[in-house]
């Protein structure tokens, strides 16, 4: 134990779960603005690992990795027009549409990487960003400013979805048409548009998520995604649709994991307790939001398609 | 998508249909692999309508198998008439426990369910892993071959009867459709399942009106999760290979069950009778998907994802219908209300989007 | 019940609105019919790999007929799908995965005029139509380990395994006892993710081992690509098993334990054509020549080290030393 307590060691652990989080974080960030205006989409897995896939392709056959990250992000947006369409303007149920896109997409991206990609080779990696000066404190520095510039961007995203959902009229739109659709058409939001906007953007974050778990793994591979997709939706709720809860809830989960992983390495955790030693993350989790229960409304519109009149 | 693959999709599509409809023997197979679809289904209709929303089914399946595995395995000399029972209530009671804890989260605590559900399906497999590669493993299968997460072959006493010779067709297809009908009775003839509706519908008027909101909450994630268990415990006593075992991944056991039965309930339009026939048809679609495989030789992926786009199609299609469904799908949990700031600011800015 | 008819309604339409074309083929009454299933996917680097691989310069060798059910991770699907082949009139079934063995003991016997292979596993289950065949992985895993001791500067060196069974296990123990051979002083540090299919969770684990100094790493199942990824970036050395992972990393990966299911495949061929359907229990070793330690070129060992490699081969082959298996 008192090895784990050495700078190098703490250095690499909180530095793994903050980019752990971020796949976590930038999903669920999406699903919080497409949930806030009354969208349930629970395809997100689906749609990361169309990010992911699209941006392992490009960067296999460009090089050319910021192109790789906006075509999982471009991905990302397509896949929320559909969803957009299929939830708003066809009304479908939102809960068998969203699992219907998932289970398309982790065929359809598994087929590809058979059938495109021969033999998988990794992409080149970017370098690590650091912030000047700030990066060379001790233990802080090195965890919290030598990072991917995705690690930025990705935090960077909760003030300003904050900001947006809460100082903008955009955002109070948004949250107007996730409590009472009907109200907020009387009053001349445009419900359609508001949530084809938010699902599209949301959608793009889930592209974007995708893109970044595959440039940190450094290569693409068959439901890579393994389920993050949901634990990002579940990350939504335990935020109380809250940009910084999301992000404490990201931060949480990732931590935990690369805490786990920490102590398997260090023996701390024997190897015969490694299987349940893995559902930590998801144990701590519902323990945290045990202790801090409280009764956050959802919005009120979630997962009803609106019509007027109806 | 066939044709990219250079196979005829003729063939492939009457190898589906082939497969899952073609003769007795398919629709046999067919209908038990609806059994634990249905069961699930069946399940879902009663939490979804409690506006319980169990996202846990695949943990409350690996569960009740587990729970049903273990008693099976430690009660071997017991006559096929009482095991049998015994298992599936064994299954029901370790799925329902498994859905007791996050349906006592959100009825007591406020926990949302959809949060517990997920992280608990996490932890079901990690518990199930540990276990086959553990204490219930079959040591006698060991070998330099590396051990297998895998029970011991379990007591033929346990194994479901086949209700037809030279087919699969076991004793499970019985009990799932008895179960959607006892819970269609439980839903609409009983005074329970009034009170599971009117919560499903407005927690703040039954509340008013004196139900016990959270012990029917409770109770209704209860009920979907001991449904969930015996369709694990089906999945164990009726599998070909009549062991419990796992690859270890988060799908590896039940097969996506647990989610496949939630659409199956959402196309059954949340009433357990319905459900049975749309189970069947889910069915029909991953077992002529798999037979589609084998005949052609297209990869795997290609049925899973056709799967996918027939669930968005079929959801998207169903625009033609005229009224929302508001109804039946996800009311709000509390009735809509417009809170002060909705009212001053559009006003205020003169309600432009 | 509107949603099941436009369900019934959608496949319909899928199957009429697709224009017939023509692609299938002949197949030949006297051709052998195989099949494989397997729980990961062809160009998985790891254990599907070197069966696909052997599988598929067999039938260059023998011309049957071959059909390939990869992915399939859930053992309820592929039990349908391996009694499908078995309907469909398949001469040969290859169940390429341990955890396929109960359903293959129930199947057997129904069809009896099908041979099923099954592996890695070493039992038959005194089925006559049944042939089992297993890898010494552990063996290969001591002499990797074995080198890695020898190569490793820190003396510390990171294991990441996926989940502590089969064959994953049986090479993690090889690999630990050949360290430990080399040098007691070596510090083997084994850590297992918990699922085969997170790259991500092996990335951070393989950092976790970095942060400890260790300067060599190993790990088995396809999920592995996460940490030879690490490796790469932190100029580490790589010691792989099932399948070459060369190809991502050509500096950093060291050496390989190959699999060689060729000798194996070739006789249950042979038997099968002949009639004789089952009943052998086959094991791949560095003996038979079915494991052998390969090492990368683009990687430039040292040929003293190489030289030893060998030596520890040939002490294993010649029983020299024994082997853990772990058990």
């Amino acid at each position: 134990m008192n090895e784990f307590f050495t700078p190098a060691i703490l250095t690499a652990t909180i530095a793994s779960g903050i980019q752990l989080a971020v796949p976590f974080l930038l999903a669920a960030l999406g699903e919080t603005l497409g949930q806030r205006s009354g969208v349930l989409n629970l395809g997100v897995d689906g749609i990361m690992l169309l990010g992911a896939f699209t941006s392992y392709y490009v960067a296999l056959e460009t090089g050319d990795l910021p192109l790789a990250v906006l075509a999982g992000l471009a991905v990302g947006a397509a896949c929320g027009l559909a969803t957009a369409f299929i939830s708003v303007t066809l009304r479908a149920e939102q809960g068998i549409s969203g699992i219907g896109v998932y289970l398309f997409a982790l065929g359809l991206t598994s087929l590809l990487f058979l059938k495109l990609v021969g033999t998988p080779l990794p992409i080149e990696q970017p370098g690590k960003v650091e912030v000047p000066y700030l990066h060379e404190l001790p233990l802080v520095g090195e965890t919290l400013f030598r990072q991917d510039a995705l690690v930025y961007l990705a935090f960077a995203l909760v003030p300003i979805v904050t900001f947006v959902l809460n100082r903008t009229t955009f955002g109070l739109n948004v949250r107007a048409v996730g409590e009472n659709p009907a109200a907020a058409d009387s009053l001349g939001v445009s419900v359609a548009r508001t949530r084809y906007v938010t699902v599209t953007i949301g959608s793009s974050l889930a592209g974007l998520a995708g893109a970044t778990l595959m440039i940190d793994v450094g290569i693409f591979q068959q439901n890579i995604t393994n389920a993050v997709g949901f634990i990002a939706i579940a990350l939504v709720y335990f935020g109380a649709w809250r940009p910084i809860g999301v992000m404490l809830g990201a931060l949480l989960y990732g931590m935990t994991q690369a805490l786990v992983l920490s102590w398997k390495g260090l023996g701390i955790i024997p190897v015969s307790l490694s299987d349940l030693a893995a559902a930590t993350p998801a144990v701590i989790t519902v323990l945290a939001l045990l202790t801090v229960a409280r009764r956050f409304r959802q919005p009120a519109a979630l997962a009803m398609p609106y019509t007027r009149g109806g | 998508m066939l044709l990219a693959l250079g196979t005829n999709p003729v063939t492939g599509y009457r190898a589906l249909l082939d497969g899952a409809f073609g003769d007795g023997y398919a629709l046999s197979a067919t209908a038990v692999k609806a059994v634990p679809l249905l069961l699930v289904g069946v399940g879902i209709c009663i939490a979804f309508r409690a506006n319980v929303f169990n996202i846990g089914g695949e943990g409350q399946i690996a569960m009740g198998a587990l729970f049903a595995t273990a008693i099976a395995l430690a009660l071997p000399d017991l006559p096929a008439a009482l095991l049998i029972p015994l298992t599936i209530l064994a299954g029901a009671v370790g799925g329902g426990v498994w859905g007791a804890i996050p349906g006592a989260f959100k009825g007591y605590l406020g926990v949302n369910e959809i949060l517990s559900t997920i992280m608990l399906n996490l932890v079901a497999v990690q518990i199930v892993n540990y276990m086959l590669a553990g204490p219930l493993r079959d040591h006698t299968a060991d070998s330099v071959g590396g051990l297998i997460p895998q029970t011991r072959l379990l007591p033929e006493n346990s194994w479901l009867p086949i209700l037809r010779g030279g087919t699969q067709l076991h004793l499970g297809v019985l009990v799932a459709v008895l179960a959607a009908v006892a819970a269609y009775v439980l839903l609409w003839r009983t005074s329970f399942g009034f009170r599971l509706r009117a919560v499903g519908l407005s927690r703040d008027a039954a509340t008013y009106a004196g139900m016990p909101v959270a012990r029917t909450t409770t109770l209704a994630l209860t009920l979907s999760g001991a449904l969930c268990g015996m369709a694990g415990s089906m999945l164990v006593f009726g599998s070909i290979s009549h062991r419990m075992v796992t690859d270890g991944s988060l799908t590896g056991f039940t097969g996506s069950a647990g989610f496949n039965g939630i659409v199956v309930a959402l196309f059954g339009g949340l009433n357990p009778l319905w459900t049975i026939l749309s189970s069947f048809i889910f069915a029909g679609l991953l077992v002529g998907g798999d037979a589609m495989q084998v005949v052609t030789n297209v990869p795997s992926d290609l049925i899973v994802a056709l799967n996918g786009l027939v669930v968005v199609f079929v959801v998207s299609v169903e625009f033609l219908r005229r009224r929302p469904r508001a109804a039946q799908m996800a009311p709000p949990s509390e009735p809509p209300a417009l809170s002060p700031e909705h009212i001053e600011q559009p006003v205020a800015t003169g309600g432009s989007a | 019940m509107r949603k099941l008819l436009l369900m019934l309604a959608t496949v319909a339409a899928l199957m009429l609105a697709i224009p017939v074309v023509s692609a299938s083929s002949k197949t030949d009454a006297t051709t052998l019919k195989v099949a494989l299933i397997a729980p990961s996917s062809h160009n998985d680097l790891a254990f599907t790999q070197s069966m696909h691989h052997a599988l598929l310069n067999l039938q260059k060798k023998y011309g049957f007929e071959l059909s390939v059910s990869e992915n399939q991770f859930v053992v309820a699907n592929a039990a349908n799908i391996i009694r499908q082949y078995a309907d469909q009139g398949y001469d040969l079934v290859i169940a390429h995965g341990s955890q396929y063995g109960g359903t293959i003991q129930q199947l057997a016997p129904l069809f009896p005029k099908t041979s099923f292979a099954w592996g890695t596993a070493g039992t038959t289950y005194g089925l006559p139509n049944v042939y089992a065949y297993e890898a010494n992985s552990q063996e290969g895993g001591y002499v990797n380990g074995y080198i890695a001791s020898l190569m490793s500067k820190t003396k510390i060196i990171g294991v990441i395994g996926p989940i502590a069974v089969g064959d994953a296990k049986l090479y993690v123990d090889g690999f630990v006892a050949g360290a430990k051979a080399q040098s007691q002083k070596t510090v083997v540090n084994v850590a297992y993710t918990g699922s085969f299919s997170d790259p991500s969770l092996m990335s951070k684990q393989a950092s976790v081992f970095v942060a400890q100094k260790a300067d060599v790493l190993t790990g088995s199942s396809q999920s592995v690509v996460g940490a030879i990824n690490v490796a790469r970036e932190n100029n580490l050395k790589w010691f792989g098993t099932q399948w070459t992972q060369a190809s991502l990393a050509p500096k950093n990966v060291v050496a390989t334990q190959m699999y060689d299911w060729m000798p194996v495949l070739s006789q249950i061929v042979t038997r099968v054509q002949s009639g004789k359907l089952g009943g052998v229990s086959y094991r791949i070793s560095l003996k038979n020549g079915g494991e052998k330690i390969q090492f990368n070129r683009a990687a430039n060992t040292p040929k003293t080290i190489q030289a030893k490699a060998k030596k520890v081969v040939d002490g294993i082959v010649s029983g020299k030393i024994v082997v853990p298996s772990g058990l």
